[in-house]
C-alpha cells in the first residue's frame, strides 16, 4: 500500500467517524498463521473489558429489537392519552410521556428494531458493494482498477449524510423501487450507496497485498484459476480487517440513520424511531429535556456497543498493536 | 515536486467533475418526474413547467444538461433559485458563517487533540493515556446530533455559559457549535498523535539522537515530535475540507446561517440549483484541501518529495 | 564543550588508566512476563588505539552492553548495575546531564542499519551539523561547513553538493559513511560500532571497515566493534571477547583465539564458518538453540549445546557442567575462558 492510499484510508476512517486502525499496511498471512491469529485474538478478546461491555450491550439491543415487549414494562407504545403529554419520568413510567402522551419508555424500546434493521441491512449492502468492487479492482488492476478507483473517489468526495440526504429527498418522486418508499429499505439503501467506499479500498488493498505474495504466486504456478485464487487464498486474508470495519460501521450507520430521520428525510411517522423522537423532543428541550435525553442515550449506547466491539476486535486481530 | 503536484491535480479534476455530475444527476435526472421533484409541494402551472424545462434543458440527455450547467459554472453563473436570487449571492451570504465555524473547530481539534495525544503518547499505558483512550472511544460513539443537544442542555441551558443558537454574540457564538463539530476529529487527532508518538519513540533514529548526546528536550521535540506530526498535520489539513462540508447537523441544531443549513433548507425546499451549487462547492473544498495536504505531505516528508 | 574541558571539569584520570573500564556489568529488563537477563557480569577494558571485537550471536547481550555503556537504555525497564568507568570516572554514578555530555565528544556510536538510524526528515548535513550546534554552540552556517569537511573526510564524493540531500537518497555504504561522519564529528575517545557492516554488500563492507581503521589510526580512538562476523574480527581487531548468554566466555588476542579456541562455543563458531586455511573439512553448525535470556540454563549456560560437557559422575568435583557455573579464568598465558575443561578444548 502506498502512503497515499494509506492516507486515503485514514480519511475514510475519519469519514466513518471512527478509528479502525486499519490504515496500516496489511500483512500477508498464511493459513497456519491465520489459525493462530484467530485463537490469539479470542484469547485477548476474552480479557478485554470493553469487548464484553460492547457484546453485552449488543445482545441486549438485539433482544430488544426482536422482543420489545420484554422491555416495555407492559406498555403499548401507541396507547396514548394527551392528558399525559410531556409528563416527566416517574416510578411507574421510567422515561415519562412524550408530546402525544404515549409511554416514552415503550416508544424508545420499540425504536431499537428500525435502527438495528437499517444498520445491519445497510452494512450488508456496503459489504456486497465494497467486496465486489474492491476485489475486482485489486485483482485485475490496470484499467479496471483505474476506472473503479476513480469511481470510488467520486463517491468518496460526497459526505455520507449529504449524499443520502439528497437521494432520500428526491427519492419519493422517482420511479426507482425501494428508494421511492420512504421506508427502512430506502434509508438502508441510500446509506449503503454513499458508504461503501472505505470497504472497497480496504478489500482492494488487501487483495493487492495478498496477490503479490509468494504463496499466491505458487498457487498460480500450479494452475489454480482466478476464481479459485480469489476465493481460497485472497478472501480469507481480507476477513479480519473487513470484520473489524463491519462491526464499527454498523454503529456508524445507525447514527447516520438517526441523523437522516432527525433531518426529516429518513423514516416518517407513524414509524417509531429514535431520530423521530429526538426531532419531536427538540421543541420542548427547555420544558421536557427527557424527550431528547432518553432516545439520545439509548442511541449512543447502541452506537458505542458496536464501536467498542470493533475497537476490541481490531486490537485483538492486529498483533502489531499488542504491547 | 512539480510533477508530483501535477499528478495529484490530474486525479483531482476528474473527481471533482465526476462528483458534480453525480449530484447533478441525483437532483435533475433520476427516473421519475424531475419537474415535480423540483417544484416539490408547490402547485405548478404549465408555463412554469415550460420555463423549468427550458432552463435546465430537461428535454436533452443528461450530459447535454450538465454541459450547459458547466458552461454557466465556468463563467461564474451558478443559476438562480425559484425566487430568482442568484445562487452565488446565497453562497456569499452564508459561507463566512461556515468558515468561522470551521476555524473555531480546527483550533479545538488541533490544540486539544494534539496536547492530549502527545501527553498520552509520551507516557504510554499511564493513567492519562488510559483516560484519553476511554474518553476518545466515548466521544467517537456519540452521534454529533446527540452531542449537539447534550452541549445545548448542559453548557447552554443548565450552566448558561454559552449561547445555544444564532450568531448574535460574534465569535463567542461559535464556541459551542465549534466544539461539537470538532469532537470526532479531535478524538481522532488525539489517538493518531498518541500512536504516532509512541511508535516514533521506539524508532532507531531516536536512539541515534540519544547516542549523539542531544538534550532530552531536543530528542523529543526535534526528533520524535517533528516526525510524529507528519500524519497529524496532514490529517488536520484534509479535515478542514471535510469540516467545511460536514456542518449540516451542527449548523441546523445551533441555528447558524451557514452553507450547511442553507443546503439543508434547499434540499427540503427542493431548490435544485442551490443544492447543486453548494454541494459542488463543498466537493471542491474537500478535493482542494486534499490537494493542499498532498503538497504539505511532500513538504514535510522528503521521502515523498523526491519520488 | 570540547574534550579538554570535559577532562578538566573533573578530577584528572589516574595515569595509565584505561580509556574505558567495564566492571561486572549486569543489565536486566524487568517485564510483566519475567526478568530478561541480557548482560550478566561482563568486564573488560579498552586502551587508546585498541580495537576490541565483541563477538556473539544475536541475543548474546553484545548490543545491550554497548547501549548500557552509551547510557541510551531506558531505565526502567532496564536495570543496570556494576561499573562503567570512562577515563576513570564512574558513568553510572553521574548525573544524566553529565553523562549526556560525554556522548559525542567522549564516546559515540554507529548502528547497524543507517537507513533507519538516520532521521528521514532532515538532510544529512543538518544531522551531522547538529553535533556541532548542540555540543559546541556552532552557528547553522558553520555547522554545515564542518559537516561538509567531515563528509569529505569519510570519503563521500561531492560532499558540498550532497550535504543537503536526505538519507534515503544515498546508497547503503554512503549512508553508513554519513553515520560514521556524525559519530566522529567531535573526535570521540571511543567509537562503538554495532554491526556496522552487516547490512552492506561484501565489497562495501571492506571499504567501510578500511575507513574505520584509517580513522582510528588518525585519531588514536579506542574502537569497540560489535559483530557476529568472524571475518571482520579477523581483519581489524586486536583483541576479541566472545559473548554467550550475556557473559564473556572467552577473551584473548584475535590470533590466539582464532587459531586455538579455549571455549567449546568459540570452537563451535570456528567450525561453523568456512575458513581458507582449513580446506576439506566439513562445516559443523552448533547444535541446539541460543539460550532464552528469561530462562538461562543452570550451571554453564552453554552446557546444553556443548560437545565437551561432562555431566554427573563423569565430571570432576566442583566442575559439573549442568550445576557449576564456570568463572572466566586464566587458562593459558594471555588467555581467559569460562569453561571447566578449557585445557581439554585447547588440547593441552
Amino acid at each position: 500500500m502506498t502512503d497515499q492510499q494509506q492516507r486515503d484510508l485514514l480519511h475514510d476512517e475519519v469519514e466513518a467517524g471512527t478509528t479502525t486502525g486499519l490504515a496500516s499496511p496489511s500483512v500477508d498471512v498464511t493459513s497456519a498463521r491465520q489459525n493462530s491469529l484467530w485463537s490469539d485474538a479470542w484469547g485477548s478478546l476474552r480479557r478485554n473489558v470493553l469487548f464484553w461491555i460492547g457484546a453485552v450491550l449488543t445482545v441486549l439491543f438485539a433482544v430488544m429489537a426482536v422482543f420489545p415487549q420484554l422491555f416495555a414494562r407492559g406498555q403499548d407504545p401507541r396507547a396514548c392519552d394527551l392528558a399525559n403529554s410531556k409528563a416527566l419520568p416517574s416510578a411507574e413510567h421510567w422515561f415519562g410521556y412524550d408530546v402525544q402522551g404515549c409511554d416514552y419508555m415503550a416508544n424508545v424500546v420499540y425504536g431499537a428494531r428500525n435502527s438495528l434493521i437499517i444498520g445491519i441491512v445497510a452494512v450488508l449492502v456496503v459489504l456486497v458493494l465494497g467486496v465486489l468492487v474492491g476485489a475486482l479492482a485489486g485483482y485485475f488492476g490496470g484499467w479496471t482498477d483505474g476506472i473503479l478507483s476513480r469511481l470510488t473517489d467520486v463517491f468518496y468526495a460526497l459526505p455520507l449524510i449529504l449524499g443520502a440526504l439528497v437521494l432520500l429527498r428526491v427519492g419519493p418522486s422517482t420511479s426507482i423501487p425501494i428508494i421511492n418508499t420512504r421506508g427502512p429499505g430506502a434509508v438502508a439503501l441510500a446509506l449503503a450507496l454513499f458508504g461503501w467506499m472505505t470497504a472497497m479500498r480496504l478489500v482492494r488493498s488487501q487483495v493487492i497485498a495478498v496477490k503479490s505474495s509468494d504463496y499466491v504466486a505458487a498457487a498460480r504456478a500450479m494452475g489454480a484459476s482466478n476464481t479459485r485464487i480469489l476465493v481460497r487464498h485472497i478472501m480469507p486474508n481480507a476477513v479480519a480487517p473487513v470484520l473489524v470495519y463491519t462491526t464499527i460501521t454498523i454503529g456508524v450507520l445507525i447514527a447516520a440513520e438517526a441523523t437522516l430521520t432527525y433531518l426529516g428525510v429518513g423514516l416518517q411517522r407513524p414509524a417509531i424511531s429514535w431520530g423521530l423522537q429526538i426531532a419531536a423532543g427538540q421543541d420542548s428541550i427547555r420544558t421536557a429535556p427527557h424527550l431528547v435525553l432518553f432516545p439520545s442515550i439509548v442511541l449512543t449506547l447502541t452506537v458505542m456497543a458496536f464501536i467498542m466491539m470493533g475497537d476490541a476486535l481490531r486490537d485483538a486481530l492486529d498483533p502489531r498493536q499488542r504491547a | 515536486m512539480g510533477r508530483y503536484i501535477a499528478r495529484r491535480l490530474l486525479i483531482a479534476i476528474p473527481t471533482l467533475v465526476g462528483a458534480s455530475i453525480l449530484i447533478f444527476a441525483m437532483v435533475y435526472a433520476l427516473p421519475g418526474d424531475p419537474i415535480r421533484a423540483l417544484a416539490g409541494d408547490r402547485p405548478i402551472s404549465p408555463a412554469v413547467v415550460q420555463v423549468l424545462t427550458d432552463r435546465f434543458h430537461l428535454d436533452d440527455p443528461l450530459f447535454v444538461q450538465y454541459w450547459e450547467y458547466l458552461k454557466g459554472l465556468l463563467s461564474g453563473d451558478l443559476g438562480t433559485d425559484f425566487r430568482g436570487r442568484p445562487v452565488l449571492d446565497t453562497i456569499e451570504r452564508t459561507l463566512p458563517v461556515t468558515i468561522r465555524l470551521t476555524i473555531v473547530a480546527v483550533i479545538f481539534e488541533a490544540v486539544i487533540g494534539l496536547i492530549a495525544g502527545v501527553l498520552a503518547g509520551i507516557r504510554r499505558n499511564g493513567y492519562f493515556d488510559n483516560l484519553v483512550l476511554v474518553s476518545t472511544t466515548v466521544i467517537v460513539s456519540i452521534p454529533i446530533l446527540v452531542l449537539a443537544f447534550l452541549a445545548q442542555l448542559l453548557f447552554g441551558l443548565k450552566l448558561g455559559w454559552f449561547p445555544i443558537a444564532g450568531t448574535r454574540d460574534g465569535w463567542y457564538s461559535y464556541v459551542l457549535p465549534g466544539l461539537v463539530l470538532a469532537s470526532g476529529s479531535l478524538a481522532y487527532v488525539a489517538r493518531l498523535t498518541r500512536t504516532s508518538i509512541a511508535e516514533n519513540m521506539r524508532a532507531d533514529y531516536v536512539r541515534t539522537a540519544k547516542a549523539k548526546g542531544l538534550p532530552p528536550s531536543r530528542v523529543i521535540l526535534r526528533h520524535t515530535l517533528r516526525n510524529s506530526l507528519i500524519p497529524v498535520v496532514t490529517f488536520i489539513g484534509a479535515d478542514i475540507g471535510a469540516l467545511l462540508g460536514g456542518a449540516i447537523v451542527t449548523e441546523t441544531v445551533f441555528n447558524l446561517p451557514g452553507i450547511g443549513r442553507e443546503l439543508f433548507d434547499s434540499i427540503k425546499a427542493q431548490e435544485g440549483a442551490v443544492v447543486v451549487g453548494i454541494v459542488t462547492l463543498m466537493v471542491f473544498f474537500f478535493i482542494f484541501f486534499n490537494l493542499i495536504v498532498d503538497v504539505l505531505y511532500a513538504v514535510l516528508d522528503p521521502r515523498i518529495r523526491y519520488d | 564543550m570540547t574534550r579538554s574541558e570535559i577532562i578538566s571539569s573533573t578530577e584528572p584520570a589516574p595515569t595509565g588508566a584505561a580509556l574505558l573500564e567495564v566492571d561486572d556489568l549486569y543489565v536486566e529488563f524487568r517485564q510483566r512476563s519475567g526478568t530478561v537477563h541480557a548482560v550478566n557480569g561482563v568486564s573488560y577494558s579498552l586502551a587508546p588505539g585498541q580495537t576490541l571485537a565483541i563477538l556473539g550471536e544475536s541475543g548474546s547481550g553484545k548490543s545491550v552492553s554497548a547501549q548500557a555503556i552509551m547510557g541510551i537504555l531506558d531505565t526502567p525497564p532496564a536495570v543496570i548495575t556494576g561499573g562503567i568507568r570512562f577515563e576513570g570516572r564512574d558513568m553510572l554514578a553521574m548525573q544524566p546531564e553529565d553523562q549526556r555530555k560525554i556522548r559525542g565528544p567522549g564516546i559515540s556510536m554507529i548502528f547497524q542499519d543507517a537507513l533507519s538510524a538516520l532521521n528521514p526528515v532532515y538532510s544529512v548535513g543538518w544531522q551531522i551539523g547538529e553535533m556541532f550546534r548542540v555540543h559546541q554552540g556552532a552557528s547553522r552556517k558553520e555547522a554545515k561547513q564542518r559537516a561538509i569537511e567531515l563528509m569529505d573526510r569519510v570519503r563521500i564524493p561531492a560532499a558540498a553538493r550532497r550535504v543537503n540531500d536526505y538519507p534515503h537518497q544515498f546508497s547503503g555504504g554512503m549512508r553508513q559513511r554519513v553515520m560514521i561522519a556524525m559519530a566522529i564529528a567531535l573526535d570521540p575517545r571511543i567509537l562503538i560500532a554495532d554491526e556496522p557492516t552487516t547490512a552492506l554488500d561484501v565489497t562495501v563492507q571492506a571499504q567501510v571497515m578500511d575507513l574505520l581503521k584509517d580513522l582510528q589510526q588518525e585519531t588514536g580512538m579506542g574502537l569497540i566493534l560489535i559483530t557476529h562476523d568472524l571475518g571482520v574480527v579477523n581483519e581489524v581487531a586486536d583483541d576479541v571477547a566472545v559473548m554467550y548468554a550475556g557473559r564473556i566466555v572467552e577473551r584473548g588476542t584475535v590470533d590466539d583465539v582464532f587459531t586455538r579456541p579455549a571455549h567449546p562455543y568459540t570452537e563451535g563458531l570456528m567450525k561453523s564458518v568456512p575458513q581458507v586455511e582449513a580446506k576439506g573439512g566439513r562445516l559443523q553448525p552448533i547444535v541446539g538453540q541460543p539460550p532464552n535470556l528469561a530462562a538461562i540454563p543452570s550451571g554453564c549456560p552453554f552446557h546444553p549445546r556443548c560437545a565437551h560437557r561432562r555431566l554427573g559422575a563423569a565430571a570432576a568435583p566442583g566442575r559439573e557442567c549442568a550445576t557449576d557455573d564456570p568463572p572466566l579464568r586464566l587458562v593459558a598465558p594471555g588467555r581467559e575462558a569460562a569453561c571447566h575443561y578449557s585445557e581439554e578444548v585447547l588440547g593441552v
